[in-house]
């Protein structure tokens, strides 16, 4: 028996000499804004997502939030505990979205679609990215509602133009990088029942196990460790920085470890990818 | 003449399964090849390995002269994949289904916009193409399927039960439009059905599956004259070479659920 077993890595193609690098940069590009741009068109059809996804933030910042600002039960560095809180739930409410994201991907290999996109010549990351981006868009509108809902209730942020702006953009990194998480995930596993039992799983340690709701000092030891390797803290903290407290010092670790994972969990997913049709 | 499909000793198994075992066979450009088998058979198996989704364990497959493992970015641009399930976004218009696929594809301004148009008009959903596609009927589904996976004029097009759950009047026209394609831009197309009568019709030269095996090929005519009966027909063939065995291990309920599942979405 022919023993044809190929040398090449699953979602590697040995292209000719004529795909120059720039060429390929600026097709995946085009290919991740493409995939993006059909969430959007979907949401544009039927936006009812948008708004259930709304309900979450809005109790938990007007329960949770009205409750627990009348504790006083630690030290929020001198602000008030729903402006504390509020870039808490924007990163958990990202979270949320993105990391249950995965799940579509499961559907869209029931259903044939994501088959039809591997024989396509698309470039694997880009069918990554794309979908991941697509988490984005979903966080940009959480953002929006969060922020509209901050200033009905009166929460008191800081509205600088320019750190809304930013925390938009770490708010789409952080979906990216958790969508790409759960890409991974969703390759694991294969079906919807084992996702959503993962998903669950993963979800609330990540929530409670950051700085979304408390500050890390009041935790013990062995949760600091897991707040510090959580990349939620880190999404938490730039957020906290630019809406409420202005001290943005540490915005290039931030940024950083965010960028890190999400680079490290999209090389991961691309190389997965293509096995969730195995 | 150069077969544009070259298939070499194809081997592949799950777990201890084995799914497809040593098949063979090529298509020649402008050709219609049938895939025909019992479920579990190893046709959609095969249609995976041809169509870069799924690595083969042994043995080669080679489209237009590339390699489906080595170069499957090659491979990737001179075909077009219809898999058997609903693969259209409902979510979307007709034309929103073709205007992401021809960015994917890289086609950009006059050009994409021409094309989407031509392929639309070619399929007669022109009319229908600002609608959502979860409105549409299940022939029109298919036949904006086959649009998309023909946008780049592939040089040939994969076909998984084409017309699984479609009533006649749709299959017809999904037919008829494939056989125009084929025609038109001399696409070689190979298809996986269950309706020997369709085979019949359509299919230039056929192969028929057995447990993983390629147990015949040859025209329909070859197959059926070989039968020695002047009366035989695709469905005696098919009999013949598949045993008349109830189906016991082939189709998993996996399987079983997708087809169901389309033929409700589609019907």
């Amino acid at each position: 028996m022919n023993s044809g077993r190929c040398a090449v890595p699953a979602g590697v193609s040995v292209e000719g000499p004529a795909s120059a690098a720039g060429g390929v940069i600026q097709r995946t590009l085009t290919d991740v804004l493409a995939i993006a741009e059909m969430e959007v068109r979907k949401l544009r059809h039927d936006p009812t997502e948008l708004l259930t996804r709304a309900v979450q933030p809005v109790l938990w910042l007007l329960i949770f939030g009205q409750a627990f600002s009348r504790v006083r039960a630690f030290d929020t560095g001198g602000v008030a505990y729903q402006a504390f809180m509020t870039p808490g739930i924007l990163s958990q409410s990202v979270m949320f979205i993105a990391i249950f994201f995965g799940i579509s991907i499961i559907w869209e290999k029931d259903m044939g679609v994501l088959q039809k996109f591997l024989a396509m010549p698309i470039p694997r990351v880009a069918l990554v990215l794309g979908k991941a981006l697509a988490a984005g868009v979903r966080a940009l509108s959480q953002a929006a509602i969060v922020f509209l809902l901050a200033a009905l209730i009166g929460v008191p942020l800081r509205w600088h133009p320019v750190d809304l702006l930013s925390a938009a953009g770490v708010a789409i990194l952080g979906a990216v990088t958790f969508a790409t998480l759960s890409m991974i995930i969703a390759a694991l596993v294969k079906t919807r029942e084992r996702f959503m039992g993962i998903g669950q799983l993963l979800t609330m340690p990540l929530f409670f196990a950051s700085n979304a709701l408390y500050p890390v000092s009041i935790m013990p030891d062995w949760l600091r460790v897991v707040a510090a390797v959580n990349p939620l803290s880190y999404m938490v903290d730039f957020l906290r920085g630019a809406l409420v407290t202005g001290q943005l010092a540490n915005w290039p670790l931030d940024v950083g470890v965010l960028l890190a994972a999400c680079v490290a969990f999209t090389i991961i997913a691309t190389y997965l990818y293509p096995q969730v049709v195995a | 003449m150069k077969a544009i499909v070259r298939v070499e000793q194809l081997q592949k198994s799950f777990g201890g399964h084995v799914a497809v075992n040593g098949v063979s066979f090529s298509i020649d450009a402008g050709e219609v090849f049938g895939l025909l088998g019992p479920n579990g058979a190893g046709k959609t198996t095969i249609v995976r390995m041809l169509t870069t989704l799924l690595r083969p364990d042994g043995g080669r497959a080679l489209i237009c002269g590339y390699d489906t493992c080595r170069q499957a970015g090659r491979v990737r641009q001179c075909i077009g994949y219809v898999p058997q399930a609903l693969s259209a976004d409902g979510t979307l218009t007709g034309y929103e289904n073709m205007l992401i696929f021809a960015k994917l594809l890289g086609l950009k301004g006059v050009e994409r916009e021409r094309r989407i148009n031509d392929m639309l008009h070619f399929m007669q959903l022109d009319d229908a193409a600002g609608r959502l596609v979860r409105n549409y009927s299940g022939g029109m589904v298919r036949r904006l399927e086959i649009s998309q996976a023909v946008l780049h004029y592939p040089r040939v097009l994969f076909l998984d039960e084409p017309t699984v759950g479609l009533d006649p009047v749709a299959r017809k026209g999904v037919w008829e439009k494939l056989e125009e394609l084929r025609h038109t831009y001399r696409m070689a197309i190979l298809l996986t059905t269950h309706y020997m009568e369709e085979a019949d019709t359509v299919c230039n030269r056929v192969g028929i599956l057995n447990h993983g095996e390629m147990v015949a090929t040859g025209t329909p005519l070859e197959l059926k004259e070989k039968m020695g009966d002047p009366a035989a027909s695709m469905d005696d063939v098919f009999t013949h070479y598949t045993g008349n065995q109830l189906d016991t291990e082939g189709g998993s309920y996996r399987e079983l659920r997708q087809v169901r599942r389309t033929s409700r979405r589609l019907g």
